[in-house]
């Protein structure tokens, strides 16, 4: 709910002083209600003026961060609650269970998820302890987890385990996942000791509703929303009222970031944890917690949560470069198509389809499809024959022939001319004519 | 203070389209609430779930899957496989085999296969062309005439060849219709207008707003459909409350991930297991964008979609 210029005036000294560093107090006004300047700035404000003012310029949905150091992720923040009207910003996290019997083993698979797509790291960032009722070995499973590097959720409804897991990795900055309505006193108190982010977990939406009003109530408000296991139907309802209630009907109780835990909505079964987790990536899961990540899970999921996550109004995009594909070597074809993610996928993936070892030249197209960047000039012979020359690519790839897409055959002409003793090809216009374009071309 | 329920319903809905006859047929749509949003309203008509099966045979190379078809030898035998899985609502032919690049199989072939596959099984038909323009729209000329009184959904009219497949499919023979765009709400909104000026009734339609498998470009796919869902429910925009009908299987099964063999990618493990995941993935965002409908090739992620869809309604 924004503030009004006018609304925030009214809590002005209205003496004009200038000390902001704005000329007038109506000037300083506005600003903070455009969020151009922080309220802050007015020295001659109440404390009671400036809670008021925080409270309300406050984003509907809380940011907050959970892990340190290079294991830092941010979580919530969200402004809209579909991706065209804004970006989302903080993506959903994946965690995986692990517990005091079978840590060794899940981790030793855990750890093997791990590359990159697109520029970013692909793995599972976050561990969820399972208490299995034992203290002792409870606090020696987050000691072994912390050993990973990678965030940890505190996952207990129990204050004596929390405890002593907390006392053994509260400097990695957990997620302590859970209060309920019986142990709020005792967990909010380990909380605010430990400076954790908490989650709230509850039998259904109204019982979680009054445990984050009495933790508000105590003056904690860095906290998650469990999103609960009762059901599919309730996991979904909420994750979708949660997010509605805060960021339509401005409600800030229910502004926090949300954990949904797949594992116990359908144990043993990882293909409907799967689509869980796909349905939780497209609508308000922020983190999302399995039972396991295998590379088949792994490959749909971040790649999709790649592409939710994207900003739609910047397109994704490869690195400009040489990919070989199919082994290519320095006697291998060359291709070249735009930087425009999409595009390369799609063609990438039927050279690969072809077996035919080849070249793909990747040059800047400013992340447009083949014909945007040909119409605004992104790509162009000029642009490939410099890309061409300043890559050393003359003498790195012996072959020079050079295949371009069917849909700026335009470009040959030019291209013979500015690349003299290269062999311009023009390949199909559609990408899935590629496999037999160059299965015969590899045959002639 | 406690909590508000402010369950969002709107005044407008989703066309209801049915497709098949007699008991088992299907109808799609109808929604007044954003997509799986039960908890607002209750959803008449749950998402549907087609499988799909190729004029081409199915890959054999994957167990499961050959199992699953072991010993039906012609389609209409492998129709009844699909028809009697838990969790199918329809029955998809992809005529592959018609491809003019490739078998190019006649079109008398074509409607005859077709036509075994609607007297075989009694669950309802939708039939996917090659995707060559020329070939589909005598296809699903010749479908048409062929299959009168089947009510087959035929996907898909687009921009290039939707007169006569309208003419004949919405107008003449009383078949439904898909009108196929590429991930755009304009170019989808544009086709419907067009298809529905030719005299086509709006529940004689779907829409096909096109797919993407996870991780290749599903942002367009969620996108397009957040906006068309809510031009047709917020906007009350007749000319975007058609159902949606994905075909998810042709995407999640053609990315790298899910043809990509063991022996290159060793750490990726079984390539059928691979493809699953993606199809399940793909579906399940889908799903949860918009479609009313999701067009399935494996046996496994129609138990696990069809469980996901009975535990949202």
């Amino acid at each position: 709910m924004a503030l009004k210029g006018l609304d925030i005036f009214k809590l002005t000294p209205k003496s004009n002083c200038k000390e902001c560093g704005v000329p007038t107090c109506m000037a300083f006004s506005m600003k903070v209600a455009q969020g151009a300047i922080d309220i802050s700035k007015c020295p001659h404000l109440s404390e009671d003026a400036l809670a008021k003012l925080s409270e309300a310029t406050a984003p509907l949905m809380k940011t907050l961060s959970i892990g340190a150091g290079e294991a830092e992720h941010k979580l919530g923040g969200e402004t809209v609650l579909y991706r065209h009207e804004k970006k989302f910003v903080s993506r959903d996290l994946f965690a995986v269970t692990v517990n005091a019997q079978n840590f060794d083993e899940k981790w030793a698979e855990t750890e093997k998820i791990d590359y990159e797509r697109i520029g970013e790291r692909m793995y599972v960032e976050l561990l969820d302890l399972e208490y299995t009722g034992d203290v002792a070995a409870y606090a020696e499973l987050a000691a072994k987890a912390k050993g990973t590097g990678r965030t940890l959720i505190i996952d207990t409804t129990d204050a004596e385990a929390a405890r002593a897991a907390l006392e053994v990795v509260a400097e990695t900055k957990p997620l302590l996942n859970g209060a309920n309505a019986e142990n709020t006193e005792e967990f909010v108190a380990l909380a605010k000791e430990f400076k954790v982010v908490l989650g709230v977990q509850g039998e259904d939406l109204d019982a979680i509703y009054d445990t984050i009003k009495a933790i508000e109530g105590k003056g904690y408000k860095d906290l998650v929303i469990d999103l609960g296991s009762a059901s599919i139907k309730s996991a979904f309802e909420n994750a979708v009222r949660v997010r509605r209630g805060a960021l339509k009907g401005g409600d800030r109780s229910l502004g926090y970031p949300s954990i949904v835990n797949v594992a116990e909505l359908a144990p043993g079964d990882l293909h409907m944890q799967q689509a869980l987790a796909s349905l939780f990536t497209v609508k308000y899961g922020s983190i999302v917690v399995l039972e396991q990540m295998t590379y088949a899970m792994a490959l749909p999921l971040y790649g999709l949560r790649q592409n939710i996550y994207t900003d739609p109004q910047k397109p994704m995009t490869v690195e400009p470069g040489v990919y070989a594909i199919n082994g290519a070597d320095e006697n291998a074809v060359c291709c070249t198509t735009v930087d425009f993610a999409l595009t390369y996928f799609v063609v990438s993936g039927e050279l690969e389809r072809s077996g035919v070892p080849v070249n793909l030249i990747i040059s800047d197209a400013g992340g447009y499809s083949v014909l945007t960047a040909w119409a605004a000039g992104k790509l162009s012979a000029g642009s490939i024959s410099k890309f061409i020359a300043d890559q050393g690519i003359d003498e790195k790839i012996k072959n020079h022939t050079l295949i371009i897409p069917g849909k700026v055959a335009v470009l040959k002409g030019e291209l013979e001319q500015k690349l003299p003793d290269w062999k311009i090809v023009v390949a199909p216009n559609e990408a899935t004519d590629l496999v037999k374009f160059l299965k015969d071309y590899a045959a002639a | 203070m406690p909590l508000k329920k402010t369950p969002q319903v709107f005044s407008a809905s989703i066309d209801t389209v049915t497709i098949g006859t007699g008991e088992k047929a299907v109808t799609l749509g109808g929604a007044n609430v954003m997509p799986l949003y039960a908890f607002d309203a209750p959803i008449e008509n749950k998402p549907a779930l087609g499988l799909e099966l190729s004029d081409a045979g199915y890959n054999a190379e994957l167990p499961k899957l050959a199992d699953f078809y072991a010993g039906a030898e012609t389609l209409a035998d492998q129709a009844k496989r699909a028809a009697a899985l838990d969790g199918v609502d329809f029955v998809t032919i992809t005529l592959n085999a018609a491809d003019p690049t490739g078998e190019n199989r006649s079109i008398e072939d074509c409607v005859a296969e077709c036509k075994s596959v609607c007297e075989t099984i009694d669950l309802p038909v939708a039939i996917q062309g090659c995707g060559n323009i020329e070939k589909d729209e005598q296809l699903f000329d010749a479908l048409a005439e062929a299959l009168q009184g089947e009510n087959v959904l035929l996907l898909s009219a687009r921009e290039e060849n939707y007169k006569s497949i309208a003419a004949a499919a919405g107008l003449a023979y009383g078949q439904k219709l898909g009108a196929e765009s590429a991930v755009d709400i304009n170019l989808a909104k544009q086709l419907n207008v067009l298809i529905t000026q030719l005299g086509v009734q709006p529940t004689s339609m779907v829409m096909n707003l096109g797919s993407a498998a996870s991780g290749y470009g599903f942002e367009y796919v969620a996108s397009t459909m957040d906006r068309v869902k809510s031009a047709a429910l917020a906007q009350n925009d007749a000319m975007l409350q058609m159902p949606v009908v994905t075909p998810v299987a042709d995407d999640a099964w053609s990315v790298k991930e899910s043809i990509a063999s063991e022996e290159d990618f060793p750490e990726w493990g079984p390539v059928e297991e691979r493809g699953v995941q993606m199809e399940i993935s793909t579906a399940a965002a889908c799903l949860a964008s918009g479609s009313d409908a999701v067009i399935l090739r494996h046996p496994d992620s129609v138990a696990t979609i069809s469980a996901l869809i009975a535990g949202l309604m």
